[in-house]
């Protein structure tokens, strides 16, 4: 037969696209076209695919080879094609004796010698051909393990073309086994290291218990990396469809494999502050690849240093923290990736960092200390709904043997007051108190009498804005979850109102 | 140089038997202008006019050897034949343009693979 058809599947951002690879093998002089939109990775699979053949002992056509991808509309990108161009070209040729059935699904990258190599967005990948009616898949034996977290598909994974040839010439069915058990989440690293701090450490379990955007500030060195980096340790373990979600932007971007498929735990990134708008939202010519927004999705975004980012980079921040998404627009079509994240700042008191306690060795001027808090933008810093000072322990905490709370401990209370809200909003589209809409908090969701009346005369004193007083009572209810009050009481209102002002304790 | 020159005239020379024995009646050989050269050209027994580019190798290592034909070489191949044919006062009769590639094993034997019709 000199014609054959394979299916494999083009991933823009997370929504897949149905892709057939069809061969076409006529009389003519040797050649190779293909069509179809492809990038530059994939005009170079003609060299693979032969190499690989060839040093397979496989034949290659010394033919007029027509490849097509279609639909032919849709730019294509990537390695993956390599896999179903080969088999397509043995089905053509007649190596293997049969067409592939239409649900088969193939993806993978070939190496010169014949080898299949890992590429990026299996698990996606999967995930969409759901809904076109895959039920095998083909995948490079790195992305196995991967690909098995899709449950409803067969997945067999293999190293060597010719291994994968073999299998598909004699039809022989591989023992398929379920899924493994999912992994449960693990944390390597624990509130319990943290000396002191008793302040910040009530703004991370509030934060955590409403998924309230923290500003850590304090001198350097007194541990405010070490406290963020524990934000994940103390959330709840991720839901499995939100592990899915997680792994599936991480299998795009390719860090899976450092994560693990399928972990419960929240991510945590931690940006540089030289890093780019790009970076940071996500973006890239050929393929849209996600940005450290969408990589701490369902987890913690960190940014330490966050004055001295690019004010553009900081600002690029505004429209992910509103809609909880990130739409990106590029030649290649445009690709919306989820971003709901819990943003955690850290920024120095000053330049110099020393402008703490009384001040003392702090060589800044007033105007340099103005200057440097001024570059956190009002927009963003209305976003934010805890601030919290974190100051150098004191000689006593320091010689102290008591221990502070384990990561465990906090934990358990957070999941408690989590599980509070998600009560008291069952059957509402959202199920943490930052993302309770303002117009059901002035209705149906306000503090008791004597908080709203705090609240209400800080409106009229001009010192909170409309916003500011959304914010203010979505951390009481925070506040009010972890103490065990059926609304926040004045107490909570207020000290919601001063954790925004950073001044609590 | 020399050993190519031979291993081309007697891949041509093959190729010639080739032809000869499906019936064609062989017209000219090697014929060359400023611009180029025919190989072959041969009339089929339908009276199809045919030039014959040959290809010949010695081995496959670098290719198959109708993979030397690029698109460059497929054009001066056009042009030439339509030259032939206006010197000849055929123009707009029907002509055809088929390639051979030439395989010579170490024994002497050769192995032709020949494709009509493919420009």
């Amino acid at each position: 037969m000199a014609l054959a058809k394979v299916r494999t599947v083009a991933l823009l951002g997370l929504v897949g696209h149905q892709v057939d690879v069809e061969v076409d093998i006529s009389d003519g002089l040797p050649g190779y076209t293909l069509l179809g939109l492809p990038d530059t990775a994939l005009t170079e699979s003609r060299e693979r695919v032969r190499s690989a053949l060839v040093n397979s002992g496989l034949p290659w056509p010394n033919k007029k080879v027509t490849i097509s991808l279609s639909p032919a509309w849709l730019p294509k990108s990537g390695s993956h094609y390599d896999l179903p161009i080969a088999i397509a070209l043995l089905i053509a040729q007649g190596v293997i004796p049969h067409q592939l059935p239409e649900s088969t699904l193939l993806m993978g990258e070939l190496g010169l010698d014949g080898g299949i190599r890992f590429v990026r967005g299996v698990l996606p990948t999967l995930i969409a051909s759901l809904s076109f009616g895959s039920d095998c898949a083909i995948v490079p034996m790195s992305n196995y393990r991967e690909a098995r977290a899709v449950p409803s598909i067969e997945v067999h994974g293999f190293d060597l073309l010719p291994d994968l040839v073999e299998y598909l010439c004699e039809g022989g069915i591989r023992s398929y086994e379920p899924p493994e058990v999912e992994e449960s989440a693990t944390h390597s690293l624990d509130l319990i290291d943290v000396v002191g701090q008793v302040a910040a450490r009530r703004a991370l379990e509030i934060a955590a218990i409403g998924g309230h955007h923290l500003l850590l500030i304090g001198p350097p060195g007194t541990g405010k990396t070490m406290l963020a980096e524990r934000i994940p340790s103390i959330l709840p373990a991720l839901r499995a469809d939100e592990s899915l979600e997680v792994s599936a932007i991480h299998s795009v971007a390719g860090s899976l494999t450092q994560r693990g498929v399928l972990t419960r735990t929240a991510p945590f990134v931690a940006p540089h502050h030289t890093t780019t708008t790009t970076a940071m939202v996500g973006g890239g010519s050929h393929a849209v690849k996600p940005g450290a927004v969408s990589l701490a999705h369902a987890g913690v975004l960190f940014i330490d240093e966050a004055p001295e980012c690019a004010s553009g980079v900081l600002d690029s921040l505004r429209q992910p923290l509103e809609s909880g998404s990130v739409t990106i627009s590029r030649a290649v079509g445009t690709v919306t990736y989820p971003a709901s994240f819990l943003l955690v700042l850290a920024a120095n008191p000053c330049p110099c960092g020393k402008f703490n306690g009384r001040g003392k060795g702090c060589t800044c001027s007033s105007l340099q200390i103005r200057n440097y808090l001024k570059k956190l933008s009002g927009p963003l810093l209305d976003r934010i709904d805890i601030r919290a000072f974190v100051e150098a322990p004191t000689r006593v905490e320091m010689a102290s043997e008591i221990q502070g709370e384990s990561s465990q401990v906090v934990r358990d209370r957070v999941v408690a007051a989590r599980s509070i809200a998600a009560e008291r909003f069952a059957g509402e589209s959202w199920s943490i108190n930052a993302k309770i809409p303002s117009t059901h908090l002035r209705a149906r969701f306000k503090a008791e009498r004597e908080g709203m009346a705090f609240l209400h005369a800080e409106l009229d004193a001009e010192r909170l804005s409309a916003r500011g007083f959304h914010k203010v009572l979505r951390v009481a209810w925070s506040i009010a979850d972890s103490a065990g009050h059926a609304r926040p009481t004045r107490d909570d209102v207020e000290l919601a109102y001063l954790m925004r002002e950073g001044t609590f304790l | 140089m020399m050993k190519n020159q031979i291993l081309g005239a007697s891949g041509e020379e093959a190729v010639m038997k080739y032809v000869e024995a499906k019936g064609f009646t062989v017209v000219d050989r090697n014929w060359r202008i400023k611009s180029g050269e025919i190989d072959l050209i041969a009339r089929t027994p339908r009276g199809v006019m045919t030039f014959i580019e040959v290809k010949s190798r010695t081995s496959r290592s670098f290719g198959d050897p109708l993979e030397a034909i690029n698109p460059e070489k497929a054009l001066r191949l056009q042009k030439l034949a339509l030259a032939w044919l206006v010197l000849h006062g055929m123009w707009g009769s029907e002509y055809r343009i088929d390639c051979a590639g030439v395989i010579f094993a170490r024994d002497g034997r050769c192995e032709i693979d020949y494709r009509e019709g493919v420009l």
